[in-house]
């Protein structure tokens, strides 16, 4: 067991009391704080599907021992803001457009992913875009309509700039 | 406490003192994925990622210095990348984005797997691995620092603290086989080090051993061989041939899931071939 201690999730403090000390971030998001969209898949960072970031960093939630990132910034899916148009975000948005999605299982991960690329390399190479995705496993769309998705996610955030 | 998390070395020590018994926390890639599978019961965890003498990348003369908790997304980048180039092109191959943004290289030294992609080029440079443990300090190279798979000489309650790597003129060079170009343990890897002003040829091997190795046979006699100018060095063809098969001999591979032993010398052999000629001409 440990002590309680405080996880700072999308901006706002959580106590987590009564934890089991190698909880994982990623089991603590979804059965102890209620934040589902980082999924548990793998749960060795094979995956993907838990990607979240700590302090601005892309990581997978499931090797992150929650008790340790108390003093972190915590950012999921359900944190990151929403574009203009409405209620979920341009990359989100790219990936309906194009049918990025089919289980969805992968979906917040790769979203996530994506965000990350986007933040530092706003018009990034195919090569790039596909490094970058590359710790994403899906499973069920053989990536094209991924690959689509960011470039559009890419022209919407070009045309925006405009 | 159940979790500690130092604020220098100096507490990081006392606490591994104090609990003999905790593990050590850094990038988590390693040992949390032994937690999460039940392999590792935790009774209480020394996180040293924070620890401010364990992070940062000075250069000191003619050797650069890396701060164990250095990720390989941070060895990929500059001044590794332009001072140790093999280096960061093997961070390039560890796991994926997520992974290289919290694994670090003083987690890979201290895990000490035969895989690890990091070892390879630290036996090729010669490095040396800085540890730290109760009052003492001591200074190990990588040559005398491996003792068996996921052994070293690194005793319960010490630190690796960094790498002392030399950085040295002369073309660089880490090869990977694995089943995909992401995500992949290496079933064989190799780092080559060319040293222009010592006139000497390094190598270290990955996945083909019980340790990561270097191949010093082949090494110097292919430096023996080889026509050393200021700026480069030529190996004649039928020369790199037989270096790639002195370096397979240096393999001591087995069999498991991931490869043969024949496979392994086979693409050791190959790689090594590839390395010296990228690294030559």
């Amino acid at each position: 067991m440990t002590e309680m201690y405080v996880l700072r999730v999308n901006g706002d403090e959580h106590a987590v009391a009564d934890a089991w000390l190698g909880e994982s971030l990623l089991y603590v998001l979804r059965e102890r704080l209620g934040f589902p969209a980082a999924k548990a898949g793998c749960e060795q960072g094979e995956c993907g599907s838990c990607s979240v970031f700590v302090d601005t960093t892309l990581v997978c939630a499931c090797l992150v021992l929650a008790a340790a990132a108390a003093d972190t910034e915590i950012t999921t899916l359900e944190g990151l803001q929403p574009s203009a148009r409405g209620a979920v975000t341009d990359v989100q948005r790219a990936f309906v457009e194009t049918g990025a999605v089919q289980c969805g299982f992968c979906t917040p991960g790769l979203v996530m992913a994506v965000h990350a690329l986007l933040e530092t390399d706003p018009e990034p190479t195919d090569l790039a875009v596909r490094e970058a995705i590359s710790g994403n496993l899906c499973r069920c769309t053989g990536y094209g309509r991924i690959l689509e998705a960011v470039e559009v996610a890419v022209a919407a955030r070009r045309g925006a700039a405009r | 406490m159940a979790v500690i998390v130092p604020e220098s070395l100096e507490s990081a020590l006392a606490a591994l003192t104090a609990y003999p018994d905790a593990a050590v926390l850094a990038g988590g890639t390693d040992l949390m994925v032994e937690v999460n599978d039940g392999r590792r019961p935790l009774t209480r965890v020394v996180a040293v990622g924070r620890v401010p003498e364990l992070t940062g990348i000075r250069v000191d003369g003619a050797t650069v210095v890396i701060g164990a908790a250095t990720t390989f997304a941070q060895l990929e980048r500059d001044p590794v990348a332009e001072l140790v180039p093999a280096l960061a092109y093997a961070a390039r191959t560890v796991g994926s984005p997520q992974i290289r943004n919290a694994a670090t290289i003083g987690g890979n030294v201290a895990t000490a797997s035969p895989a690890g992609d990091a070892l390879p080029v630290l036996v090729a440079l010669g490095a040396s691995v800085e540890i730290a443990g109760g009052n003492r300090r001591r200074l190990v190279p990588i040559a005398d620092y491996f003792t068996g798979p996921k052994r070293s000489v690194l005793d319960a309650g010490e630190l690796v603290v960094a790498v002392q790597v030399p950085v040295l003129r002369g073309a660089q060079d880490y090869l990977k086989v694995g089943v995909r170009n992401a995500m992949v343990i290496a079933v064989a890897s190799l780092a080559i080090a060319v040293d222009l002003e010592a006139r000497r040829v390094g190598i270290g091997l990955g996945s083909v051993g019980p340790t990561p190795l270097a191949a010093p046979e082949a090494c110097s006699w292919v430096a023996s061989r080889a026509r050393w100018r200021s700026d480069g060095v030529e190996v004649a063809d039928e020369d790199v041939v037989e270096f790639g098969e002195r370096v397979a001999g240096a393999a001591r591979p087995i069999d498991d899931h991931r490869g043969t032993a024949r496979y392994r010398r086979h693409a050791v052999s190959v790689m090594a071939r590839r390395a010296l000629r990228r690294c030559t001409r």
